[in-house]
């Protein structure tokens, strides 16, 4: 029996042009750019100047800050310079431009650490803190901070989120099939780090080929569970995820370590694996190429730091324009108007499609058909949430738990009125958070 | 290359306001067809008389007040339908005109168009009528036959002993071999269009379900029988003659004046069961389910309010 939570639907996924697509490793690009802002958290120094030569693994910026990720070249080169440049989210952040000189020349600092039995749980978070390692899913939370939950939070589960939800997607499903050891050897080591004898991956339906692997070659470790998930969106968000393994709740405003459990992404293990196996610090990560313009569609390993042009042009270039680019998947992705923003540690996915959403229609009613409040996961009314931050009620908006919202879209991409709800409660939610900072 | 920026989410399904409404237009065929088939082309010329009239008030209003034309979204074609179905085969065309002008421009769009009206427009245009016109609209005619001279009672006049005449048997009522209005006759051809409506989801059961349970209760429990039949078989006359269904189907699940959450509906449904049955045991009319409905659209938004659903995470924090 397939494990899920309630409320979110089905989605057309799309998954079938890209999920049979063995990854293939893309080679550096000429100019790299790392934008000093990957991860949720304290703002990184620069650790390099114009002229530098750096290498594979050197960190480029970084700092002393607990909540923080250095950044680390992707490849050995020249800092050719440091300017703002454009960011996947859309805003100028701080970037380092390293031309590649392709020698490939490994920084001599990147050595395996000790077996992870000889290590202790401060070492063990000191090397996800030096090897860069963010939540990979999209949000880029440091991993080290995630896994040191306060003393007090009793942690009964860890679970791997390979559930994948988001249509298009598939770079998750490759790695579960042609990185399973890496995955199950990450968990492993998380197990070990938090004191836990079990582990969960939790794995949607969908993906039949990756559910078998995993749980054969978890059966000879004996402690850790394959749960499969029932496809439907937004089956890996957090809080469903966990609702779908534990049956707990993630109380309202609270963290997962607040129902017991915490959940990491399938590269982000997978990134750990390779950062005590072999000392890397992060610097690649798989990207799923799709949509109906790419002449070659697939999923790609990636390092860190290409542009997208360079991406696109490795792919064999559109075979339709497209009218619409995305970073990331449809439902939570980011639009992109230029093809010089730089694959980064958070980004999993480039959406081309020719087709323009033209659906959104301003003088279009809401008429109350209830659909938004039926799927919305978090049982949340959309309909009113999404009026009353669009008049600016934003008391009456928190009245209706706007705050609780996960910005999952699914109420934006069910309305027949062809409103968009979540537009106007992402950016009321921003105003109420703000309102707050400037109160205290 | 030029690309389009947009807030996420970036697809959309496929449904639109439209494509609902052209599905509630499907799900009124047969009860529609049956209606002409058992009232003869007198019914097909009301129907079509009150979807013209719908729209024609709707793109007129819509054009003097400069707003954009909506009449594509076909919902004022439904509220035609609608207000067709609740009339007597015979109505004058006259009525039937100004009812859907009614209901277009007073009910729906002076609150400012779809969606905003707390109202169902068919619904207060038809309460309307029966009040403004209380002949015309209680004079039935006989099912397959001349519109023009014969008339008679309909059955739940006589269930209530207010009128004279004969209870159909109820297989009739089932199909809808009665006297009554246009579409409100046959339970069997209006149920075909409630499973379209499931099976489309449209809409879910459980307003419809509990509209007719809470009144079935009801009549069984303390329905006044004047007649010889077991007060089963008095209870299941009730729930075929008469606008139960075509209402609890069609009407207690309009989306704009009826709640959005499930207990919201739940309540909404039981709350129309209730005063159906108290208006046609108690009431001065024979038939309550139209006004059952209109009270309860004027509570819709007390009942949302107070069903605000649960929110997820509403626990108690690992300590």
């Amino acid at each position: 029996m397939a494990q899920t939570f309630k409320g979110g639907l089905h989605i057309d996924d799309h998954k079938e042009i890209t999920n049979r697509i063995p990854i293939k490793k893309i080679p550096g690009a000429p100019v790299h750019i790392f934008p000093i802002q990957q991860h949720i958290g304290a703002p990184l120094d620069l650790e390099v100047s114009v002229g530098d030569r750096v290498l594979v693994g050197q960190r480029l910026a970084g700092s002393s800050a607990f909540v923080s990720a250095p950044i680390h070249s992707s490849v050995s080169g020249t800092v050719t310079d440091i300017k703002q440049h454009l960011h996947p989210s859309g805003a100028m952040v701080t970037s380092i431009f390293v031309e590649n000189d392709y020698q490939d020349e490994k920084h001599p600092d990147i050595q395996p650490p000790k077996p992870v039995d000889q290590l202790s749980r401060e070492e063990m978070l000191e090397i996800i803190k030096n090897a860069g390692i963010v939540g990979m899913g999209g949000a880029g939370f440091p991993t080290h901070v995630k896994l040191s939950p306060p003393p007090e939070k009793n942690i009964t589960h860890i679970i791997v989120n390979g559930a994948e939800c988001e249509p298009y997607l598939t770079s998750d499903h490759r790695r579960m099939l042609e990185n399973t050891d890496e995955i199950l050897n990450g968990l492993t080591i998380v197990m070990k780090l938090l004191g836990l004898s079990e582990g969960y991956i939790g794995v949607e339906q969908n993906k039949p080929d990756a559910i078998a692997v995993l749980k054969e070659k978890a059966a000879e470790r004996g402690n850790i569970r394959i749960v499969t998930l029932k496809t439907k969106y937004p089956q890996g968000a957090e809080k469903q995820l966990i609702y779908a393994v534990t049956k707990r709740q993630v109380p309202s405003g609270g963290l997962p370590a607040d129902a017991g459990a915490i959940v990491i992404n399938i590269d982000t293990v997978t990134a750990i694996s390779r950062a005590f196996t072999y000392g890397k610090p992060l610097l690649e990560r798989i990207i799923t190429l799709t949509g109906d313009c790419f002449a070659e569609p697939g999923n790609v390993a990636v390092p860190l730091g290409v542009p997208l042009s360079y991406l696109v042009e490795q792919a064999g270039g559109f075979v339709k324009e497209p009218k619409r680019l995305i970073l990331g998947g449809p439902m939570m992705g980011i639009s992109q108007y230029s093809l010089d923003v730089p694959i980064i540690k958070t980004s999993s996915c480039i959406l081309a499609l020719s087709t323009a959403d033209t659906t959104y229609q301003e003088d279009s009613p809401c008429i109350r058909c209830g659909k938004c409040v039926t799927y919305c996961p978090i049982n949340l009314m959309p309909l009113h949430l999404g009026r009353y931050a669009a008049e600016g009620n934003l008391e009456q908006a928190e009245k209706y738990h706007i705050l609780d919202c996960i910005e999952c879209g699914v109420c934006s991409y069910l309305c027949p009125g062809k409103q968009s709800p979540l537009q106007y409660i992402r950016v009321a939610k921003q105003q109420i958070l703000e309102n707050r900072r400037k109160k205290q | 290359m030029q690309l389009t920026m947009s807030s996420s989410p970036h697809i959309h399904a496929k449904e639109s306001i439209s494509t609902i409404m052209l599905d509630v237009l499907i799900a009124m065929m047969p009860a529609t067809l049956g209606g002409i088939y058992f009232f003869g082309y007198r019914a097909a010329i009301v129907v079509l008389t009150a979807i013209a009239a719908c729209i024609l008030s709707e793109y007129a209003y819509r054009k003097l007040m400069k707003k954009s034309s909506s009449v594509k979204d076909l919902s004022a074609i439904v509220t035609g339908v609608l207000i067709a179905l609740n009339m007597p085969p015979a109505v004058p065309l006259w009525m039937v005109v100004i009812g859907s002008a009614f209901a277009i421009i007073l009910v729906k769009q002076l609150y400012g168009g779809l969606g905003k009206n707390f109202m169902n427009p068919a619904l207060a245009a038809r309460c309307f009528m029966l009040i403004a016109w209380p002949t015309a609209m209680t004079t039935f005619s006989e099912a397959v036959g001349n519109v023009d001279t014969i008339s008679s009672a309909t059955p739940l006049s006589v269930l209530k002993g207010v009128s004279e005449g004969t209870i159909p048997e109820l297989s009739a009522s089932f199909f809808g071999n009665i006297p009554g209005c246009i579409g409100e006759t046959s339970v069997f051809l209006i149920l075909i269009g409630f499973v379209y409506l499931l099976i489309r989801r449209v809409i879910r059961p459980h307003t419809t379900l509990c509209f007719v349970a809470s009144f079935a209760l009801l009549t069984f429990l303390f329905g006044k029988n004047q007649t010889d039949y077991a007060q089963g078989y008095y209870t299941l006359l009730h729930i075929v003659n008469g606008g139960l269904l075509l209402g609890a189907v069609f009407m207690a699940t309009d989306y704009v004046t009826t709640p959005t959450t499930l207990l919201g509906q739940i309540i909404f449904g039981v709350g129309c069961g209730i005063l159906t049955f108290v208006i046609r045991q108690f009431g001065g009319y024979p038939e309550g389910t139209s006004f059952a409905i209109l009270l309860m659209n004027v509570v819709t938004p007390l009942i949302e309010t107070a069903t605000i659903p649960k929110k997820f995470g509403e626990v108690k924090r690992n300590a």
